[in-house]
């Protein structure tokens, strides 16, 4: 029933191939690589809240287009919420001005929704690498969501000292997108990114 | 940037003049340069570049109006929940509920923007040249008897016992219609309940497990829940009224009539509760003026106050640039 275009995931942002370069007018050549390099421009944005990651890392930069003659950007929000939005779009722009690529446009998609999962592997290496604990996988609802009274439980080990020992200390955390837990060995305390 | 303000400082301290160009002044560039900001200074279309095309079948002016009533609750309750900052009784819960309260803002911000999207008409004029975007507007320059949000978004804050309860209250019923929302034939909206659902689940889980703690903490806390049921009780049965525009959209595919769900939450609150070891509470509801209740615009006093609050500074500069 839901009959909203979807959007191109980011990691097969649509683009030549080699194969067909070699058979397209000079002009699509120039495009193909005019595309290629909004396309790095827009992948070197970090995350505002947490500069770790990449926009491509965290799954929001949904594609990178070029519509007559202008470079096309679509994101989407972790979160209704997100207050970074703004400051994302802002961000793209600018660095694809850097790159030569004049008055941008940023498009917001909301569908798919975004959800943890699209947070890459190499974005899960740096999350940990700074000491933020990656989300599991997201929940699958197939039927009404259910009830959950009973603290959420995880599989999560402490960041600082790795122990597995560890305690939920809040299902909300510094950003909408992060639980806060705390490690009962070492007592670090560290933020976990959720799955949505 | 040809907007860039100039503001001047004359005196120092000791009231001796001094020059000053743009970039000696400390407040000049936290105006002209986003960086300077956590997260810009900018207004954000929530819904740039997002088809807002109307589907066949539905009045626009119906859309707009069943995306107002959804959008009021959302906001009106948010702000509620966000006067909770720096309130909570720890830290972990004042997070949690300014973490709830920004989820509602940013689906009220979707829906009110759908709202304006498909009815313009709705959205209040302002000064010709006024940067204020549309979700803005309806947000900021209506009087309390256009808003549409169901009584219980508005409900003043009481203890913390009164805030979980209410949060269970708003999101066991959100969720349910939220979860047949996913399938609006408006892409839009259904957009915006998928998220929602997501963001909600985790507001219903929190307020479930409050509720629990607290009713089998000490009599205290029991008590004080007790009382906080009782008192929201009275506003349950109008979550599930069906208003005519709402039982137009709901034929129409793009919509959900409240009275579906009213078995659904019912179940899931008895869940709660009977886990709990409470009862539900038994009070009548809180009756309209004539008929007409908070989908009509009719309101208790306590929006009237919330509203000047929360709208004194937007209307005192309905040209400012934030």
């Amino acid at each position: 029933m839901v009959t909203a275009t979807l959007q191109t995931p980011a990691s097969t942002v649509r683009g030549d191939n080699d194969d067909h370069r070699t058979q397209v007018p000079a002009s699509e050549n120039r495009t193909a690589e005019a595309l290629d390099r909004a396309r790095a421009a827009a992948a070197r944005v970090t995350d505002p809240e947490m500069p770790m990651l990449t926009l491509v890392d965290l799954g929001v930069l949904r594609d990178v287009a070029i519509e007559d003659g202008r470079v096309v950007t679509t994101i989407t929000p972790t979160y209704s919420g997100c207050p970074a939005m703004a400051t994302m779009r802002d961000d793209l722009q600018r660095e694809l001005q850097d790159a030569g690529f004049e008055g941008a446009e940023v498009r917001v998609s909301l569908t798919p929704a975004w959800t943890s999962d699209w947070i890459t592997e190499e974005g899960r290496k740096a999350l940990k690498g700074a000491g933020i604990s990656p989300p599991g996988q997201a929940p699958r609802h197939t039927g009404p969501v259910a009830l959950t009274l009973m603290p959420t439980k995880r599989a999560l080990s402490c960041t600082l000292c790795g122990s597995a020992n560890v305690k939920l200390s809040s299902e909300f955390g510094p950003t909408a997108c992060k639980a806060m837990y705390q490690c009962l060995d070492c007592l670090e305390p560290f933020e976990h990114v959720k799955e949505i | 940037m040809t907007n860039e303000p100039s503001i001047h400082v004359d005196h120092d301290e000791a009231g001796a003049n001094i020059e000053h160009g743009d970039h000696e002044n400390a407040y000049s560039g936290l105006l002209v340069n986003d960086a300077h900001w956590a997260f810009g200074t900018d207004f954000e279309d929530p819904l740039a570049g997002v088809d807002t095309t109307v589907p066949s079948g539905v009045d626009p002016k119906d859309l707009a109006a069943y995306c107002l009533m959804l959008g009021d609750d959302a906001l009106v309750f948010s702000q509620r929940t966000s006067e909770w900052c720096s309130s909570a009784p720890d830290l972990e819960e004042d997070i949690a509920l300014a973490n709830i309260a920004l989820d509602l803002l940013g689906q009220s911000r979707l829906l009110l923007a759908r709202s304006a999207a498909a009815d313009p008409s709705l959205v209040p004029q302002l000064p010709e040249g006024s940067p204020v975007p549309d979700e803005d507007r309806l947000a900021f320059f209506r009087e309390d008897l256009a808003f549409r949000n169901v009584r219980l978004a508005e409900v003043p804050n009481g203890d913390f016992a009164e805030a979980v309860a209410k949060i269970l209250i708003y999101s066991t019923w959100r969720l349910a219609i939220f979860e047949r929302l996913q399938s609006s034939r408006d892409s839009v909206l259904s957009a915006i309940a998928v998220k929602g659902v997501k963001e909600m689940s985790y507001h219903r889980d929190f307020a479930g497990r409050w509720v629990l703690t607290l009713a089998r903490g000490t009599e205290e806390s029991k008590t004080r829940l007790l009382t906080a049921l009782e008192g929201l009780w009275p506003l349950w049965d109008e979550l599930f009224e069906t208003h005519p525009v709402e039982a137009s959209v709901a034929a129409a595919g793009i919509g959900v009539d409240p009275a579906e769900v009213a078995d659904e939450a019912g179940v899931i609150l008895d869940q709660v509760l009977a886990a709990a070891g409470i009862e539900r509470p038994v009070r009548g509801a809180l009756a309209g003026v004539r008929g007409q209740k908070g989908r009509d615009g009719l309101h208790t006093e306590a929006l009237s106050k919330m509203l000047a609050d929360m709208q004194v500074v937007a209307r005192q500069y309905p040209e400012g640039q934030w």
